[in-house]
């Protein structure tokens, strides 16, 4: 197979104005099979892919075509991948990161945002787009005072359309609320989820955190601050189930550590967890090797494999295995299942991101909480 | 003689309209959409479907007051679905495993004389379970029924008497679809089935489904990963004989020939009809009779004419 880029490079008499109409006439990144190139034109010493693939070297260098200003690099992607990245370009021996600006596919987070190159066979799945046939569900922001942190705290509550006090309804309770709403689109997943009946109509609340790193790793103001204070407050003022069977609790990264270490301090609490990519670092032997912020996480994660309890029933876990954390998620399932949890693991071909947890929630919440969708015969 | 006419879905290829007619009836239809739920009042194309001659029990409405107006029976209500929900958390659990074996031997080569006598066995394992099941939940009906009294509560007494009312009146009874276990639950609180035995009966899609022995959820293709069909309630026996399978074809994995087979075999002796549009069974006195493209699953997993007899 010739590639695109290739059959450029072959032009003879390959001027400005051929591509010109390189660009012009293809999106970028270049998606050919399993491979793809990207290109970035302008004057610099180097180009590097700067991304956040585990397992790739984190800066690839771009090659110049020949006497021109146009850079590429062409690599090769398994199918169904998606992964985020920036272009480093390094001029007077100094590197700045940018996006790339033929790509208009960006990804946002909490530091900024980020292009995505969405390989073969990868597809924003449809049920986390905007559906105006979808009821909407309804957000409500309050404030939950003194705190187990001292002082109070935001809580957003979700009600799904059709809220009915006199029915009653599952509750979730998600970590990092206000970054699962911006940057994985929550609200309308579930919105287009319940809607289409494949999740069961929940409510959500979506708590916020003022410093996660030192709130997420096995802090027990935290635990005591969604157990003793949120979770009450919930079942009090909203029609929720009040059983473990009918709560979960969601987290993503240090989230999942957040969730993971909750019910265990409160074990029987929460009968379901959801966690997504879990910063579930341990150490065998030795030292911890991730840096300080992961001391208290290893601290935990080997505390818990050493005596797990049972932290909760049903586990649902994801990760990318794009991503660092592959090997202690994809070692957590078996250890979890050897304790009697029920779990369920998708992998999907992806990095630590908001996009990919975005895309896993449809099998989560049906899996978790699954919807009428068996009982509705129409 | 009692008639009663199941029918596919119909949103897309209306039925109804033509079965009403074959029936010769010219009087008023009462008509059950509770399984819409809240839903339930916008039935302005069903009734022109009937000739606008329809009167709806309004079964979701009435229900919704009752418990507004009588709340321990609420509670006594609430009480009883934690207990089913329970019990079917329960049965899933061991369905799962049973299934899971089951299905392997569905599909294990080796001798007839070997295989077939464990595949038989696992399979009136899996009928044994289901069995328990329903009289689990019989027996949770049954307590309630025996603790609560219903049918002495005064405001679900009234209700109850209106809906025989209109019923008296009515010729036929029309059952729309929808979500099943609220239209089961809806029709046994409010006692439909005690003034709807001497008339005939249209149903389709949910509506079929309650009018048979057991309501049986099925769904080979949800976002969660293929499920295993289970026993969801007891039906109202009006139309038995038969699994009524509406949507048949895009919730059931068809061509999955062992998986159909042990779909079929477990639910014998009763008849898997596909309900899918245009399908239609017609029941008089005890005798089913099937319209060309109405299909059955039969033992094998194959789906066959429902008009042809089974061997």
């Amino acid at each position: 197979m010739i590639l695109a880029i290739q059959q450029l490079e072959r032009q003879p008499g390959l001027d400005s104005r051929a591509i010109d109409a390189f660009i012009r006439h293809n999106r970028f990144p270049l998606i050919e099979g399993a491979h793809v190139t990207f290109v970035w034109r302008g004057h610099a010493d180097a180009v590097h892919l700067r991304h956040w693939v585990f397992g790739l070297a984190s800066a690839q260098p771009f090659h110049r075509l020949s006497h021109t200003d146009l850079w590429y690099l062409t690599i090769d992607l398994p199918r169904g991948s998606r992964f985020e990245y920036k272009f480093d370009v390094v001029r007077g021996g100094h590197g700045q990161w940018i996006r790339d600006p033929l790509n208009p596919n960006i990804a946002h987070d909490p530091f900024g945002a980020n292009s995505v190159c969405q390989g073969e066979g990868y597809e924003i799945p449809d049920w986390c787009q905007h559906d105006p046939d979808a009821r909407q569900g309804s957000m409500h922001e309050l404030i939950l005072n003194n705190t187990a942190f001292g002082g109070p705290r935001p809580l957003t509550v979700y009600l799904p359309a059709r809220y009915r006090e006199t029915r009653r309804y599952p509750l979730l309770i998600v970590h990092d609320g206000g970054d699962y709403l911006r940057f994985a689109r929550l609200k309308t997943v579930l919105d287009n989820l319940i809607h289409r009946l494949e999740v069961a109509p929940l409510i959500v609340a979506l708590t916020h955190p003022k410093n996660r790193m030192d709130e997420y790793p096995n802090d027990p103001h935290h635990a005591e601050y969604i157990v003793e204070q949120v979770l009450p407050f919930m079942e009090r003022n909203y029609p929720v189930f009040g059983t473990p069977a009918q709560r979960c609790l969601m987290g993503a990264s240090f989230g999942g550590v957040a969730s993971l270490s909750t019910a265990w301090r409160y074990p029987g609490v929460f009968g379901k967890l959801l966690l997504q990519s879990g910063s579930f670092a341990f150490t065998d032997i030795g030292e911890n090797k991730r840096g300080p912020a992961f001391d208290r996480v290893v601290e935990f994660v080997n505390a818990f494999r050493e005596n797990p309890g049972r932290p909760a029933e049903k586990v649902y876990m994801s990760c990318g295995t794009y991503e660092s954390l592959i090997y202690e998620n994809r070692s957590m399932v078996p250890f979890l299942q050897s304790h009697g949890l029920e779990v369920r693991y998708d992998e999907a071909r992806d990095g630590h991101n908001w996009e990919n947890w975005r895309d896993r929630q449809q099998s989560a919440l049906a899996w978790l909480f699954p919807g009428p969708l068996w009982f509705v015969y129409e | 003689m009692r008639r009663v006419v199941v029918l596919g879905p119909q949103r897309h290829v209306i039925t109804v309209t033509e079965e009403l007619r074959l029936l010769g009836l010219s009087g008023r239809i009462a008509t059950i959409t509770a399984g819409w739920q809240e839903r339930e009042a916008e039935d302005d194309e069903l009734s022109a479907a009937l000739g606008n001659r329809a009167v709806n029990l309004r079964l979701h409405a009435r229900t919704d007051d009752v418990f507004a107006q009588d709340r321990q029976l609420f509670s006594a209500h609430r009480r009883r679905q934690d207990s089913l929900r329970q019990l079917q958390d329960i049965y899933r659990l061991r369905l799962d495993h049973l299934m899971a074996s089951a299905s392997m031997l569905m599909t294990r080569a080796g001798p007839p004389e070997i295989v077939e006598p464990e595949r038989a066995d696992t399979i009136e394992q899996l009928r044994a379970l289901d069995a328990h099941h329903l009289r689990r939940i019989r027996d949770v009906h049954d307590v309630f029924e025996q603790q609560e009294l219903p049918g002495e509560r005064r405001a679900l007494a009234q209700h109850r008497a209106e809906v025989q009312g209109i019923l008296a009146e009515c010729d036929a009874v029309a059952i729309a679809g929808g979500h099943v276990s609220t239209l089961i639950g809806r029709m046994r609180l409010l006692d439909v089935a005690s003034g709807m035995i001497d008339k005939p009966i249209l149903a389709w899609s949910a509506g079929a489904m309650v009018l048979t022995e057991r309501l049986i959820a099925f769904h080979d293709r949800p976002p969660e990963g293929a499920g295993n069909a289970e026993i969801l309630d007891v039906g109202l026996g009006l139309a038995p004989g038969i699994v009524a399978l509406p949507h048949a074809t895009s919730r059931l994995k068809l061509d999955d020939n062992a998986r159909m087979a042990l779909f079929s075999r477990r639910f014998a002796p009763a008849d898997c009809i596909c309900l899918d549009a245009g399908s239609r069974g017609r029941l008089t006195g005890r005798s089913w009779q099937f319209t060309d493209g109405t299909l059955r699953i039969d033992r094998d997993g194959h789906t066959v004419p429902a008009s042809v007899e089974a061997p």
